[in-house]
Parts: structure tokens; sequence; C-alpha cells
């Protein structure tokens, strides 16, 4: 007889289609809950692996609010629409959904009733940090509850021998880093909205910023999450150790966008702050050069602090806002920072303007201070609100590709500004290969909505027929669905969705984010791109 | 498709029609951790071999499972590239260095450099997986930031086999350092233990350490000037480099002085070697037959007594965990430190989900049992 000594497989066998669990009568359908929904009479169903959203019917407002009234004091529970209308969307104000009630919890025990009770309820949970993300990762279920870390925002240790910091998950990305300050550390993944996102919502979507070349994503600079399963059961992944046993759950939980467990408590990695930071501010005429200067600085083994492009209209855009002197007749221009002890810094710079000389710099300028640093970097942190001055509304793509691809990439969105006969702004962690495409449109005219999404779609798929993603660090939410049936296949996604039955069989984590149904695929319409193989080959221009 | 690829996805849907299970191998280096099922058939990726793209500016390496880590490394190396993580590379029973690019992931081992630089998992950018049906599937991809979907291929490294044969490979790679310095001090292990985490708070190059019979030493790596200076900060005896990198080899492929007692003693079946990764600021634990301590603190090595289990509740209790490499009595419970019983659900349903029919037997590390 076959044994297989996996995880006490029992050998029953089964398959995606009917895993042998998803029969199970999840906990808390045993007749005897002391709440009652109101369709206990119904069975439960089994998820199904093709389905993002949860199977059962939907509980009323007035029956969840009765339960966790119970659960919660009452300033931590909202339902009335005048309260939970400012909940009802996140950075991406364009997808907007009304929650049946929203939960602030205090403690843990909280976070893990809530949990529970919605599990035995059926209720989708919605986790929400600050609220700042740019794909609608954390837009409310309508059915749902949104649950708000919001309270969770103490920074319970830090540990200056171990180089860690334990906090709440609502802590404000920035507040770690002024928090251990003191000690001579930061913490190191910076997303422009570090002031006021929160590390869950890091932890959520592994964010990015502008030093993740050098520094790692969030997933690089966090040892350990501790949280709650969807039935309200404990969790922690990863450890105080450098790794732990069985599998490194940690690296699909960061990055999970709230769909496999709700987290509490994160364990970050600090960093030594760097006693210097210099960068240099490069024009170039063409954007073919830059995008080559990009290349050459990574092939000639640097690896800047941060690397970023803007093209003219954005250099225009922030100049009018920020007047830092930017060179307005420039096709492209690159910011390369090198950070470390004097030495090592000045070391750099010299190698780095050697490259970029090399690479066809029109124009060169060097940080003689921190102020002329921040001076080079304020057009670069203001490239969105400054876009916001040029137009009513603007769309921001994320995706990553090739850092060879780049100016192929500015070039062919330049063509899709005719085709749509709309604006596009662009900014790049070219460092990272990752583009924000700013699309500049007005929502209140519906012709150039559509348009607007086409031309962001465009961008996507040419993406991925580059050899890159959809996304590189803002998260597939509810936005990029579509997209996500250009880049994976059938059999991939049906994995993915299995993966989250693995932590969530019910389904109630975030449903019908991040990973499309078949049913959504087929009705888009597009072709998943095979891999190195370009599916359009009318792409083919450049 | 290539060829090989279908013949072996074809191997794996027929084993699983005739409930059979099979054994991945690849360069057969790591047999003495993955621990052998004797009636499993083996799945030999050596066939599906070859870097399929590499493009030094790109930072990224794409490879066939079955291509050796030395002609990575080579291939690498003559672009002034590596993989800084210092995978081990052990050496068959031939004494060739023959472990594979996918046995490199499967297992997730990293050497020397994994406390400064990361490990495995956070260089793995993108795998083509052949899971338990027969499926081949990728995940992630060939750039450096990649949030669309869940990140199925990171969760591959250190895996074992559990969820399916790795077929190939996308991995970040780094530029070699401009310089490199070994520095040795004479000290005990609680002093080198403090030593180590006062210079890991400041800014210096550390790139590495190992703390073994009294005996510090630290690699630094990084630009000319910060080497330079860290030397003048630290102090310290300057290994020759021919010496210090010689040295930093054979602790990265585990053939150095203590694996080779380590491991003879182990066989001669009156000891065990034990693995413990722990938080690095764990204190001195009490000796053992002999330690060797690497990553800052963070992994120790532990030579125990044959039926020692003192090693496994010391780790835990210090909020780490510990494996028995080789050694010891028995291959059954107390070898390892059990999962948390949270995640062994979420572990058998994942395992159910990519080998429903139990195809792939696992390396020694990836067998739970039930509590």
């Amino acid at each position: 007889m076959r044994v297989d000594p996996v995880f006490g497989d029992d050998g029953t066998p089964s398959t995606l289609a009917d895993p042998g669990w998803a029969n199970t009568v999840p906990p808390g359908f045993d007749g005897e809950s002391a709440i009652a929904p109101s369709r206990l009479d119904e069975p439960p169903r089994a998820p199904d692996a093709s389905a993002a959203a949860p199977a059962r019917a939907a509980v009323g407002q007035s029956t969840l609010v009765e339960t966790l009234k119970s659960l919660l004091p009452p300033h931590a529970l909202l339902w009335r629409n005048e309260d939970t209308t400012p909940y009802e969307c996140d950075g991406l104000t364009a997808y907007r959904e009304r929650p049946l009630a929203v939960a602030l919890p205090e403690t843990e025990e909280q976070v893990s009733a809530i949990l529970a009770a919605c599990h035995r309820l059926g209720v989708p949970v919605v986790a929400r940090g600050a609220g700042t993300g740019l794909s609608g990762g954390a837009m409310p279920h309508a059915n749902g509850l949104t649950l708000s870390l919001a309270k969770f925002n103490k920074v319970v240790k830090i540990d200056a021998r171990a180089r860690t910091a334990t906090v709440q998950s609502g802590v404000r990305n920035l507040a770690i880093s002024e928090a251990v300050a003191p000690h001579g550390f930061y913490y190191a993944p910076d997303p422009s909205s570090q002031i006021a996102c929160t590390i869950g919502g890091n932890i959520a979507e592994n964010s990015g910023g502008v030093h993740c070349l050098k520094y790692g994503l969030t997933l690089h600079n966090v040892l350990q999450v501790r949280g709650f399963l969807a039935d309200g059961s404990p969790a922690t992944f990863g450890s105080m150790a450098l790794d732990a046993p069985g599998l490194d759950l940690l690296s699909v939980v960061v990055g999970s966008e709230g769909m496999l467990a709700v987290v509490t408590e994160v364990v970050v990695k600090l960093t030594p702050k760097p006693q210097v930071a210099r960068c240099i501010m490069a024009s170039f005429s063409d954007v073919r050069h830059a995008g080559d200067a990009v290349a050459a600085i990574i092939a000639n083994g640097l690896i800047p602090a941060g690397l970023e492009m803007m093209d003219k209209p954005m250099t225009a855009a922030v100049e009018a806002f920020v007047h830092a002197g930017y060179d307005l007749d420039a096709a492209a221009i690159l910011l390369c920072e090198s950070d470390g002890t004097p030495e090592e810094v000045q070391e750099e710079i010299l190698r780095m303007e050697a490259v970029l000389v090399e690479a066809g710099a029109t124009r060169l300028e060097i940080s003689a201070d921190e102020a002329q640093r921040l001076k080079f970097w304020s057009g670069r942190k203001n490239a969105f609100p400054a876009s916001g001055r040029l137009s009513p509304d603007y769309m921001c793509m994320d995706s990553t590709i090739p850092r060879a691809r780049l100016a192929d990439m500015l070039l062919a969105i330049a063509g899709m500004e005719k085709t749509f006969d709309l604006r596009c702004c662009n900014v790049f962690h070219a460092g990272d290969g990752n583009l924000h495409p700013l699309i500049l449109f007005d929502a209140n005219d519906p012709d150039q909505l559509r348009r607007a999404e086409a031309f962001g779609a465009e961008i996507l798929e040419l993406s991925v027929a580059m050899g890159g993603t959809i996304s590189g660090e803002h998260g597939v939410g509810a936005e990029k669905l579509n997209s996500m049936c250009v880049q994976f296949s059938e059999a991939e996604r049906a994995q993915m969705f299995a993966l989250k039955a693995a932590f969530d069989p019910q389904g109630l984590l975030n449903p019908g984010k991040v990973i499309p149904t078949l049913h959504r695929c087929a009705e888009y319409g597009r072709m998943h791109v095979k891999r190195g193989v370009l599916a359009f080959p009318e792409l083919e221009r450049f | 498709m290539n060829d090989t690829l279908i013949g072996l996805a074809e191997r794996v849907r027929q084993a699983a029609a005739a409930k059979a299970i099979l054994r991945i191998r690849g360069g057969n280096t790591k047999s003495f951790m993955a621990g052998v099922i004797s009636d499993a058939a083996t799945l030999d990726m050596r066939a599906y071999a070859g870097i399929v793209d590499y493009a030094p500016s790109e930072l990224v390496i794409t490879a066939r499972a079955g291509t050796p880590l030395v002609e990575i490394e080579k291939v690498l190396a003559e672009r002034g590239q590596c993989l800084p993580f210092d995978p081990p590379r052990f050496a068959d029973a031939d004494g060739v260095l023959a472990g594979t690019v996918g046995g490199m992931v499967a297992a997730g081992l990293a050497g020397p450099g994994r406390a400064a630089v990361g490990g495995v998992r956070d260089y793995v950018l993108g795998v083509l997986l052949l899971n338990g049906r027969g499926d081949l599937m990728h995940f992630g991809g060939q750039v450096m930031k990649n949030v669309a979907g869940y990140d199925v291929s990171r969760l591959l490294a250190g895996s074992w086999g559990a969820l399916g044969a790795i077929c190939e490979v996308s991995l970040k790679v780094l530029p070699m350092p401009v310089a490199t310095t070994t520095l040795r001090f004479d000290l005990r292990q609680g002093e080198a233990l403090d030593r180590l985490h006062t210079w890991a708070g400041q800014p210096l190059p550390l790139n590495a350490s190992v703390w073994w019979r009294d005996t510090l030493a630290v690699r630094l790596r990084g630009a000319n000037a910060a080497v330079a200076t860290a030397i003048q900060k630290m102090g310290g005896e300057v290994i020759p480099d021919d010496l210090g990198n010689a040295f930093w080899e054979g602790l990265r492929d585990q053939r150095d002085e203590f694996f080779i007692e380590a491991r003879a003693a182990a066989e001669r079946e009156n000891s065990a070697l034990w693995r413990l990764s722990l938080p690095p600021t764990t204190p001195v634990l009490p000796s053992f037959l002999d330690t060797l301590i690497e990553w800052g603190g963070a992994q120790r090595w532990i030579v125990a007594g044959a039926e020692d289990t003192l090693v496994l509740h010391r780790a835990e209790r210090a909020g780490g965990s510990a494996f028995r490499v080789s050694g010891g009595v028995g291959d059954g419970a107390g070898y390892a430190t059990p999962l948390a019983p949270a995640l062994l659900g979420i572990h058998r349903r994942l395992r159910e989900s990519f080998d429903p029919h139990g195809v792939f037997v696992p390396g020694r590390p990836m067998r739970f049992q039930h509590s």
C-alpha cells in the first residue's frame, strides 16, 4: 500500500475539482451555533475553485450588526450610511462600494471573534489599513464587513541589538522609521504614500518604493507576520530566525492583498541609516539614450540606491509644481542615487557619472549637499499631485518590464497617446523596470474614461508581451482583474484559487479580488499571452 | 514545447494514473538530507538542462532545473555577476560539485552570505512548475517587481518537492563585489556574538561571519573604500585573499574541517549533526560536543550525542527551530521541530491542491506527521 508521508496524508484520492477537504462541513455549521444565520437550513456549499465570490446567500445587515454588537464596544462598530461612506473606496476612487458594516477592533481577541462570527455567518471580510492602495484592494464587499486595523497603531518593541521592530499592523510606514531613528536605523521600503500607508497594507501589497533595487521589497524586510485565518484561528508566518519549519508561507502571505489572512502584528528588519546619500540628475536628448543608460549602469556592476526616470511631459508638470530647476529641454531625465559611507558614495558616484556620460547624458548635476539632493527628488516625489493639476483625473499604471525595453515602451506609449487621443506623463522606477504611466483624462466624459481604460489595458498587455508583469507594486485588487487573464493561463489561475482555498476554504477574505474567474476572462475575451511568444503580432513594430 | 519537458509531464501523468510515486532528483547531492524512499521511481531532472536566457543588464538568469549550479556560476562570473547567497553545491559520491539549480531552489539552502544578502527565496523571480497532475504552470516572471497574483514561485524555494517538480527558474543575480576581505579574531563564543551584534547595527560592509573553536572570521564585501574603512574600524588580522576565499568556499559547500569531522562522527553513529535556525541574539547555548556559528548567530551547527534531543528543546525555547542533518538514532519523530498546528492544515491543503494524487515524495525536511 502506498503511504504518502507528507503532512499525514490519509491517502484519500481527490482532485482539484473535488478536493477531499472541500466537502467538509466548515466549523460553525454544527447546528449548535449560538448565532443562527438566516439560511442555516441551507446545506453549506463547498468553495468553488473557479469562483471568486463566496457561494452562499448574503446575510442581512441587521444580522451582522446584531452579532458584532455583542463582540465590540459601541464606538468600534459603524453601520449607518453616513458612517460607512468614508470607507467606500481606497486610493482608487473610481471603484466604490458600501460595506454592510465597518468594525474597528482594538484587541487581537476582538479580531479573532469578529472573524469567527463572520465565518459562521458566511460574511465576507475585507481588511483595511489606511486605504491608500491604488488598485481597489480594500474596496468593500457589498455583502461584507470592512475590518479596519486603524486602532492597531502601537510600536510594540524595538530590539536595537537584533535590528528588529515589532509593530502592530496599523502603524504607518514612516512612523516605524521615526520610532527607530534614535537607534540609527530606518525601515527601508518607502512607498510614496509612506506618510499615511500602514505596514499591514504594505504586507498586503508587497509594497516597494524608490529604493527596492538595493534594499528589496516588503517581503525582503519582514521577518514574521502574526494574524488570524478566516475562521478566527491565530497563525504566525515566518519567525524571528531567518527561516522556519515547513513551506515558506510568509512569501505568499506578503502580497496576498488580504485574501489569505488578517495581519495584526509584524516584525520588520531594520537597516542602519546610511551616513550619506548623493544624487546625480542626468538629462538625455533622446529617450532611447536614457533607457540605454539605465541598462548600462546595471551592466557595469552598479546597484544605485535609487534610479528613476521622468519623460519630458512629466518633467514639465513637476517643474511647474515644485520649481526645482529641472531641465525642460531634456527628452528624459534620470535620477541616480548612491548611499553609504562618505568614501563609498564618492567612489560610486564617480563610477555612475562615467557611465552616464558614456551613455550620452547632455547635462549632469551632482547634489552637493542634502538640501540639493532633496530638491532633485522633490519633483519625482510630486509626480502624482503635479499630474493632478494638469487634468481632472488620471489613471496610474504599474506594470514592470525588462529594463532594456524602457525606451521601446516610452515610444509605444507615445503612439497610444495618438490612438486614444489622450495625454500620458511617464515616471518610471527605471532601476526595477517598474512603470508608472499617468494617463490624463476627464472622468465626467464617459468616452474619455472608456478610452483611458483601453489605453491602460494596452500598456499592460504590451508589458506582458515584453516579458513583464501587469503589476509591480500596486497590486491587482479590483482594478486589474481583466489583465490577469492575459498574464496567467486557466490552470495557473485555478492553482491560485486552490492556494487561496488552502488558507481560506470558504473564500471569505476579500473575495472577488486578485484572481479573475474563468467566466470573467471569457467575457474579457483577450487571449492569455504565452511567455516568450508575442501573441499580438502587430506589437512587433519596434 | 520542448520534448524533454513533455516527457517529464507525461511521466507524472502516468504515475498519477497508476497511483505510483516519484522521487524528484537533480545532482543527487542532497539525498543525505532528503532521505530516500526505496520504492519510489526517480524523476531525473538532469535531462532538462541549460541556460535559457541571461541578460546581464537585467540582472536575471533563467535556467532549466537540471543545469549544474557550477555552470551557472561560471557563466555569471564571465559577466562579473554572481548568486550572492552562496548556495551550497555539495559534492556527489565522486567528489564532483554536481548540485543543480533546480535542487538549489527545491532545497532552499543558502551559505555564509545569507544573513547579509538574503536567502534563495529572495532571489527567485519566477518558476515553471510541473505539478502532481502533470500540468506545467508559470508563476512569477523575469522582472524584479511583480505582485500579479500570489507569489507561488517564492513558495517553492525550500519546498523539497512537496508541491511539484521545478522545471525552470528565473533568478535575480547581482554584480560581484568590487572588494572582498577576510578578518580573523580570537574570541570566545559570547564575546564573538557580542561583537557581531554590535557591528551589525553599524553601516559596515559585513557580508558573512563564522565562529568555531574560539576563532571568529568575518567577510567584508563592498566598494574598495568601504572595505578599507571597515578594516581600520574593526581591527583583527587580515587573512590573505586566496586563503580567505578558499576557506569561505569550503564552508559554503560544507566541506571544511568542521563538517568533515561532524559527518564522520555521525557516520560512526556516536553523534548527530544538527542545524539550528535561531533569532540571532540567542545567547550562548550550553555546550554540546561541538558548535559552529554562522549568519551573525542566526544559524548554529551543533554536534550532539546520538540520542541527545535536548538540542531540539533548546532551539524551540529560544524561538527557533532545529533539524537533524545527519547521524542520530532513527528517522522518525524528534528529528525536526514540528510544524505549528495552525499551519499544518494549510500545508495539507496546499499539498492536496498541487499534488492531489500524492505523486511526489518530498524530502525529509518537508515531511510532517499529524499530531
